[in-house]
């Protein structure tokens, strides 16, 4: 590249542009990872589908055919593409809205524990000290609690609830978003820019809101990516057992339990959400991957 | 090592106590109470019932007795399940979920690392590949949707495994498979991984320039160093496991303590589901301590520094 004026006027760009760039660069590396382009690709597909279903479907997610059998196997003649369940409701319709449920507990519960992860990771590394100790020991005692049994104590005592559930798996896994949070943080709060804040005695909630925070931000979108699909499964797994979204809303964790147990006699109630949750589950791997391979450059 | 053992004891307890006081007040927090029934009562038989169940003191109190009671391994009666206590419901099928717990987890250590070491051997190889697609399929799709699938292939197409009920050993195998496949599927991916950085370094090479024979390198030398990250990860999948055991003993129909959490969360049966919670996190907390000593135990690290 030609080494004229404008380049050199690139080198006083203040940091956010540099960073800009590096994820400019990061997405171009993206973009070459195959395996994570075809992922986003199907599960853009399958996202939209779930989204426009309403609007094109001809039937409700509650609505009965009477005049089919309960439950009958996929037929087009009937329209009823991936049959009906054992109350003679439209599969179809019902896997989406499960789709849609998934998804949205997926994204709902890992902002919040994106939220209370990145603060209280960087508080407590940033500050560093007694407060730290203390903050991390809080966490070496949550880590050693089995959360999913006290998801479930939360569900039984405060009834069958989806936001509570969107909640508490939001709360219980901020922990590990946390440790490598405060880690990072550690790692670049002697950096110069940090010293350069300080020394403009720049109060510390604010070094920490808009120059920590700001240079966590690829470690957090790697963890994230891992985040989403492991809280679609604690919610395919709370549902499952009869204790997360209730009758007449669905999830794919509670078609999935419904499938399994006629599996024998009307296999096609249980592969239809499991094809739907393995899909959404590996795109979100796969995307993960890409992402991490495109920011991490420790690799190359 | 002592003070080490020492630091992991001052966590256990403390985390034990957060155990129990979190599930007794939240369980004290729930609206309603458990004897609102379709029939009226009248108030002497009400305050009689609330005096058995010790419902009737203040809520301090109703908490030390608790907390004194639980030391004493009574989680008091249940219930919905007239006549028992729930420590007689624990102890009868306690056995149960543990043999099957302590199975997966044995399966997965060895099938894990077995095939870890296969494919890190067989760098790039089709068997390196075909055992990571493995892995990758049984770290992505929970269990409970694997079992069904299990059931249907080896319970019914073939019929050569019994699908639900817990007589004997043939009884084991599918819930066994089931409830260990993703942590067989983590094990191979971490201890490959481990494996590979072993045996890259210098001792290993100097172990072949000695003219020692794979297998001796392999056991002697490779595998205690790069089975570390193993052992660490073992304290999550306990946890993992015994949560996992849940829904699996519940798809197999295995009298286990899965049953009991899952009728009596569905029944709103509290002190059921306390005592449950509560032994779990017990058993959970418990093999986490065992784990860390072990790790210090293997790490010459973690005994230089303390």
């Amino acid at each position: 590249m030609m080494f004229n004026k404008e380049k050199i006027n690139d080198l006083s760009l203040d940091k956010l542009q540099i960073s800009s760039s590096i994820y400019r660069d990061a997405l171009i590396r993206f973009k070459r990872h195959k395996m994570a382009m075809t992922s986003l690709l199907i599960l853009g597909l399958v996202i939209l589908l779930a989204m426009i279903e309403p609007w094109f479907s001809p039937y409700a997610y509650d609505y009965v055919d009477w005049n089919v059998a309960f439950p009958s196997a996929p037929s087009i003649s009937q329209g009823h593409i991936f049959g009906t369940d054992s109350n003679g409701r439209d599969l179809f319709v019902r896997l989406m809205m499960g789709v849609r449920i998934s998804i949205i507990i997926g994204l709902l519960a890992s902002m919040v524990s994106l939220t209370i992860g990145v603060l209280w990771g960087s508080i407590s590394g940033y500050l560093g000290g007694k407060t730290d100790l203390i903050m991390m020991r809080i966490i070496d005692i949550l880590y050693a609690v089995p959360f999913m049994f006290l998801i479930i104590i939360l569900v039984v005592v405060f009834g069958k609830n989806i936001y509570l559930i969107f909640i508490s798996i939001g709360a219980i896994s901020w922990l590990t978003m946390a440790r490598i949070v405060r880690g990072q943080t550690i790692s670049i709060k002697n950096k110069e820019y940090i010293e350069a804040a300080k020394s403009y005695s720049l109060p510390t909630h604010l070094i920490i809101s808009r120059h920590v925070i700001p240079n966590l931000l690829s470690t957090v979108i790697i963890y994230l990516t891992l985040t989403i699909p492991q809280v679609i499964l604690v919610e395919s797994f709370i549902s499952f057992l009869g204790l997360g979204v209730q009758e007449p809303n669905t999830s794919l964790g509670v078609l999935i339990a419904e499938g399994s147990r006629v599996i024998e006699d009307y296999p096609w109630m249980f592969f239809a959400p499991f094809v739907f949750l393995a899909t959404i589950l590996f795109c979100f791997n796969f995307i993960g991957d890409g992402i991490r391979d495109a920011l991490d450059q420790t690799n190359k | 090592m002592v003070s080490y053992i020492l630091k992991r004891l001052l966590i256990f307890v403390p985390t034990l106590f957060i155990i129990i006081t979190a599930s007794f007040f939240l369980m004290r927090m729930a609206p309603g109470s458990p004897f609102d029934g379709e029939r009226a009562i009248s108030e002497e038989i009400r305050a009689n019932i609330l005096k058995s169940y010790d419902l009737d003191k203040p809520m301090f109190q109703q908490y030390t007795n608790y907390l004194f009671n639980v030391i004493r391994g009574d989680f008091g009666p249940s219930l919905k399940i007239k006549d028992f206590t729930v420590s007689e419901l624990i102890y009868k099928s306690a056995p149960t979920s543990l043999t099957l717990g302590f199975l997966a987890m044995f399966i997965a250590v060895l099938l894990g690392v077995f095939l870890g070491s296969i494919s890190a051997l067989h760098q790039n190889s089709k068997m390196d590949y075909s055992i990571m697609s493995f892995a990758m399929v049984g770290i992505v799709i929970p269990n409970y949707a694997i079992a069904p699938i299990l059931t249907l292939i080896f319970g019914i197409y073939l019929a050569i495994l019994p699908v639900g009920g817990w007589y004997g050993v043939s009884y084991m195998i599918l819930p066994t498979i089931a409830l260990s496949l993703p942590y067989i599927a983590y094990i191979a991916r971490i201890t490959r991984g481990s494996m590979l950085d072993v045996l890259s370094t210098n001792f290993i090479r100097t172990a072949y320039a000695k003219g020692l024979s794979e297998r001796k390198i392999l056991f002697k030398h490779a595998l205690k160093p790069a089975i570390l990250p193993v052992v660490s990860y073992l304290g999550p999948s306990i946890a993992g496991i015994m949560t996992g055991s849940v829904v699996i003993e519940s798809i197999f129909d295995i009298p286990g303590l899965g049953r009991y959490f899952i009728q009596g969360s569905l029944n709103r049966d509290y002190p059921l589901v306390m005592g449950l919670v509560i032994f779990y996190a017990f058993i959970i907390i418990t093999m986490n301590l065992i784990v860390d000593i072990l790790y210090a135990y293997l790490d010459p690290k973690v005994k230089l520094d303390k």
